[in-house]
């Protein structure tokens, strides 16, 4: 057998493909059956994980490893090129992580209409897109994983979702849709703008734009920007996301939290910056500018909801705020931030939308004026959310801290902007100077609405309607899904170098561009 | 003098007529039983039609009849067997339907088969006069098939609207043909390429403009599409299928060889006609496919659309050295559109068999009722729509391709307009999607049998699976463009 280096990504894109095929084969009673084969399917794919992470070269962290690199359609020139760095890698096991434990919390309880076998075939066609998407080098290749994440996710709004579910999953997919066919006229303009006429990301990014001019780049990023920006998404692009997630069952929004908002900013850190630095530099001060406003208009609008889901939907969109903050400066230091940041909000948003969906399964209602006294009812849960609400307004010693408050203060020392908005390097310095400030106040609103929402679903007496209704407190399966999280969280928090020592190197060859 | 005859080049066309005949001769003999045998006949005929297309593919050689109005090269060949796969696969649209049907049956594949064999002539016509003949074998039939459901007004009214149509454009088109005549002394296409206008620019202007416009009636291009929805919904649906795929590709590949064998030299007499073409066809096709409630209307407006997507990468083939790209772009989009289009068409069959209903709400909980049936149908909207990984991203890549290959302002801005509408598209698309995976089933009342008959899951596996195969592995399809491009 070949190196286990050679096949290892080609296998984990492709085992969830063939776990899907299995599950469409087993007739449809053998329930059991098929859950076995999913969680399975799932469990290979996260040991390919943890042999890549065993094997991965942590002193080469900028360098592509794993690489894969054979010929797929000559005619267009796209290759089938696989490799990872030191900024795939963590949102790679993130995806490998989250998608085994969503298998696991669904097993009991499958949304209406029931029909596992349909559902958990969905899941796994996600995790080969959204690991394909992590690890593609080839524009085209990326395009068509970005792509392929669509449609399960789609049909996961609109079978399983809520009562909206049908504007919501048709809002989701033409809002991204409408972004990626821009971005993929972006995509064949880089293509037959660069130097070298290539779609392999590793190439254009080491051509550092060079070829072409400046006013074109700045005009493709602007296709880049839209389709990225929809995925994350950023303000103003972003109100298909609390539709989506308010409908989305819970599974469905804990995968859209966790993996499916960070394609879109992979996609810039990945492609857009490296490939297109020039037209980065002019854009960058307004993408901070639309991250500020996220940011606090996210905040706002939470201190605003009383679905409890739609809450957390939008505090998403402040925290990607944040880490679109981090990108935007340009520095490494940002990027870092960024990506720590991505896995933090995976990690913490995903166990909040896990806990909400708890809730509404058991009080079958997310308005907070009706819940209350959940620590008083189901006190580990309660417990259970009051941590995850801290780790998301970014106490200092859990995982949302290093996300958020090193991506503040990158802002202070933003990249050397030759072309900042007024034009010269000492504006864009105070720009983002005051970006910085407006984002912390951002931290403090974000403590606002977190606490205000622990404060009407966990504190105070139940509500009279469900005094006697029987909540049950933590299960079986919930426990297994939630635990691996919550130590991340934890973990993270306490070490957050071992993250940061993988995407350091990275980073900074990403930002070479800038840094002259 | 005789003309030269080489009897390997002409053998898919003499197969062809000979089936047509045995096929007529079988019908009108033996009443009875022998009418069951025709479609049979009529398929195998197909599929033996294609063994010297693939034998002359083997062989390589490019065969020149008739001083170059008759050439078999690697394009006429790769649209040969297009064609007859196409055939075939309508001919299994059409079994169970017309078998059904109170219809008379053999002589609805005898002119399958005619048309059909326009349709092959077509592929190697390289003169205006063999184009006209093959178009005019093409069409004829389909008058006919158009009309099929004799009782039914709705029948009577496509035959109608199609069959005037069909005479109009001709008139328009044989006139512009005639100018050409006039002004380069030709009807060879090669000598068009050469002379190109002579010292009558403007004239020459004019007539590539009304031959054009005689192409776009028969693409059903707005602004002169407005027959198809029509004759579309009256026509039987596997016809329907027919005229939208193959005849709409035949139409597709004779403006495909007009262009780029004749009128390529004159490039600013073609390429703005074919822009506002491509840029009213998919503005107009995708926002009226958005009002519609019958399935087959939403499909006739969305191969308005397709076919202005198809006419995107013509209308950017003369700038900057895009020609090569172009070229492969309009092959493999003709190419993906026939299998998805196909397909759907099939899926649609097959559901109005248990509904009786072409209305959209009639899919409704197909998911639930018929699975095998929603996700295949499912694939092929979504494959319409471009999105991965069904072929028909790849079209629409190819087509984005030749855009930014060319890179004017003008091919930028019809490139962004195919973008957004694209996008559109899938709002309609999408609501099929919906109906069948969404919604609860309706309560039909008395439904037709459930079971989908032999021939129509053999058109549905066929197309999948190029829809399928494609959509991951596009070199297929890819190399084909390529090795057609004709060294001009």
């Amino acid at each position: 057998m070949d190196s286990f280096k050679d096949w290892a990504l080609t296998a984990a894109v492709f085992v969830p493909l063939v776990g899907m095929a299995l599950v469409m084969i087993i007739p449809k009673a053998e329930e059991t059956a098929i859950k076995v084969t999913a969680l399975l399917t799932s469990l290979v794919t996260l040991a390919i994980g943890i042999g890549i992470l065993a094997d991965f070269d942590y002193d080469n962290t900028a360098k592509m490893q794993f690489q894969v690199d054979k010929e797929w359609i000559p005619l267009i020139n796209a290759r089938y090129h696989l490799g990872i760095d030191g900024i795939s890698l963590p949102l790679l096991i993130l995806t490998m992580v989250i998608v085994p434990l969503c298998i696991i919390y669904s097993w009991n309880h499958f949304p209406e209409p029931h029909n596992p076998k349909a559902f958990l075939a969905l899941i796994l066609l996600l995790e080969v897109g959204m690991i394909g998407t992590f690890v593609a080098l080839d524009l085209v290749l990326f395009f068509i994983f970005f792509e392929v994440v669509l449609l399960p996710m789609f049909f996961m709004i609109g079978v399983w979702g809520g009562p909206n579910r049908e504007y919501a999953s048709i809002k989701f997919f033409l809002f991204t849709l409408f972004g990626s066919a821009l971005m993929l006229v972006a995509f064949l303009g880089i293509y037959f703008l660069s130097k070298q006429q290539t779609f392999d990301i590793s190439t254009l990014s080491a051509l550092e734009g060079s070829g072409i001019a400046r006013g074109t780049q700045v005009l493709l990023f602007a296709g880049l920007f839209l389709g990225f920006a929809i995925k994350v998404p950023m303000f103003p692009f972003h109100t298909w996301l609390p539709d989506a997630h308010t409908e989305a069952p819970t599974v469905g929004s804990v995968l859209l939290a966790a993996v499916l908002l960070k394609l879109g900013t992979y996609g810039f850190v990945r492609i857009a910056l490296p490939i297109l630095p020039q037209g980065a530099e002019v854009w960058a001060p307004w993408i901070g500018l639309l991250s500020v406003i996220g940011i606090i208009y996210g905040a706002l609008c939470c201190l605003a909801q009383r679905d409890m889901k739609r809450l957390i939907a939008f505090s998403s969109v402040a925290h990607m705020g944040f880490v679109m903050l981090g990108i935007a400066t340009l520095t490494d230091f940002g990027i870092n931030a960024a990506v720590f940041g991505m896995v933090a909000h995976g990690l913490i948003t995903g166990m909040l939308f896990f806990v909400a969906g708890s809730m509404q399964h058991r009080y079958h209602t997310r308005e907070m004026s009706r819940l209350g006294g959940l620590l008083v009812s189901a006190p580990k849960m309660g417990w259970i959310l009051g941590f995850c609400a801290m780790a998301s307004l970014g106490l200092p010693g859990l995982a949302g801290f290093w996300g958020e408050f090193p991506a503040v203060l990158s802002a202070f020392e933003p990249s050397a902007l030759a072309n900042g908005i007024m034009g010269n390097t000492e504006s864009t310095l105070w720009t983002f100077r005051t970006y910085m400030v407006i984002a912390a106040i951002g931290t403090v609103l974000a403590a606002g609405y977190l606490l205000w929402m622990y404060q009407r679903v966990g504190m105070g007496e139940p509500k009279p309607e469900f005094e006697d209704a029987h909540i049950h407190d933590v299960h079986v399966d919930e426990w297994i899904a939630w635990t691996p999280l919550l130590i991340g969280i934890v973990v993270f928090g306490l070490f957050p170098n071992l993250i940061f020592s993988i995407t350091d190197g990275a980073a900074s060859s990403i930002t070479r561009a800038f840094s002259g | 003098m005789t003309p030269y005859f080489d009897y390997h080049a002409l053998a898919p066309v003499i197969v062809l007529t000979a089936v047509t005949l045995i096929a007529l001769v079988v019908d009108f003999v033996w009443k009875g039983s022998g009418r069951q045998a025709v479609p049979q006949i009529a398929g195998v005929g197909l599929l033996l039609a294609l063994v010297p297309v693939f034998t002359l593919a083997a062989d390589g050689e490019t065969r020149v009849m008739f001083d170059g109005a008759y050439v078999v090269d690697d394009y006429a060949l790769a649209f040969a067997a297009f064609f007859l796969i196409v055939g075939y696969v309508s001919l299994l649209l059409s079994y169970d339907y017309i078998a059904e049907g109170d219809f008379y049956q053999g002589e609805f594949y005898v002119l399958l088969l005619t048309s059909v064999l326009g349709m092959v002539i077509m592929a190697s016509s390289r003169d205006l006069i063999t184009i006209f003949v093959a178009l005019e074998t093409v069409s004829l039939p389909t008058f006919v098939l158009a009309g099929w459901r004799k009782h039914d007004t709705r029948s009577n009214e496509a035959a109608i609207k199609y069959f005037i149509i069909g005479v109009l454009s001709t008139a328009i088109m044989l006139y512009g043909m005639s100018l050409i005549f006039g002004m380069s002394g030709s009807t060879l296409l090669s000598d068009i390429y050469k002379t190109a206008g002579g010292d009558n620019p403007a004239l020459f202007a004019v007539a590539i403009f009304l031959t054009l416009v005689g192409f776009a009636f028969k693409v059903s291009a707005v602004p002169f599409h407005w027959w198809a929805p029509d004759t579309y919904q009256g026509s039987p649906m596997p016809v329907t299928a027919f005229l939208s795929v193959a005849s709409k590709a035949a139409g597709f590949v004779a403006l495909l060889s007009v262009i780029f064998f004749g009128f390529f030299p004159s490039t600013d007499s073609w390429q703005p006609v074919l822009w506002v073409l491509a840029a009213l066809s998919i503005i107009v096709g995708n926002l009226a496919a958005l009002r519609q409630t019958d399935i087959i209307r939403m499909l006739a407006y969305s191969s308005i659309a397709q076919g202005g997507f198809i006419l995107v990468p013509l209308a950017v083939a003369g700038t900057n050295d895009a020609a090569k790209s172009s070229f492969e772009a309009v092959i493999i989009y003709i190419l993906i559109y026939a299998a998805m289009n196909l397909g759907a068409f099939a899926c649609v069959i097959a559901n109005a068999r248990r509904t009786h209903s072409t209305a959209v709400s009639s899919f409704a909980g197909l998911g639930r009722t018929s699975p095998a049936v929603a996700v295949t149908f499912s694939i092929f909207l979504f494959s319409l729509a471009g999105i991965p990984p069904f072929a028909g991203w790849f079209a629409k890549f190819v087509m984005f391709r030749s855009v930014l290959d060319a890179g004017t302002p003008a091919a930028v801005v019809l490139g962004v307009i195919a973008a957004v509408f694209s996008v559109v598209a899938f709002f309609y698309y999408g609501q099929v999607i919906r109906q069948m995976w969404f919604h609860e089933p309706a309560d039909l009342g008395e439904t037709g049998p459930h079971k989908v008959p032999v021939a129509l899951v053999a058109a549905m596996s066929i197309t999948m699976v190029v829809v399928v195969v494609i959509g991951v592995y596009p070199q297929l399809f890819a190399r084909i463009g390529d090795v057609a491009f004709p060294v001009v």
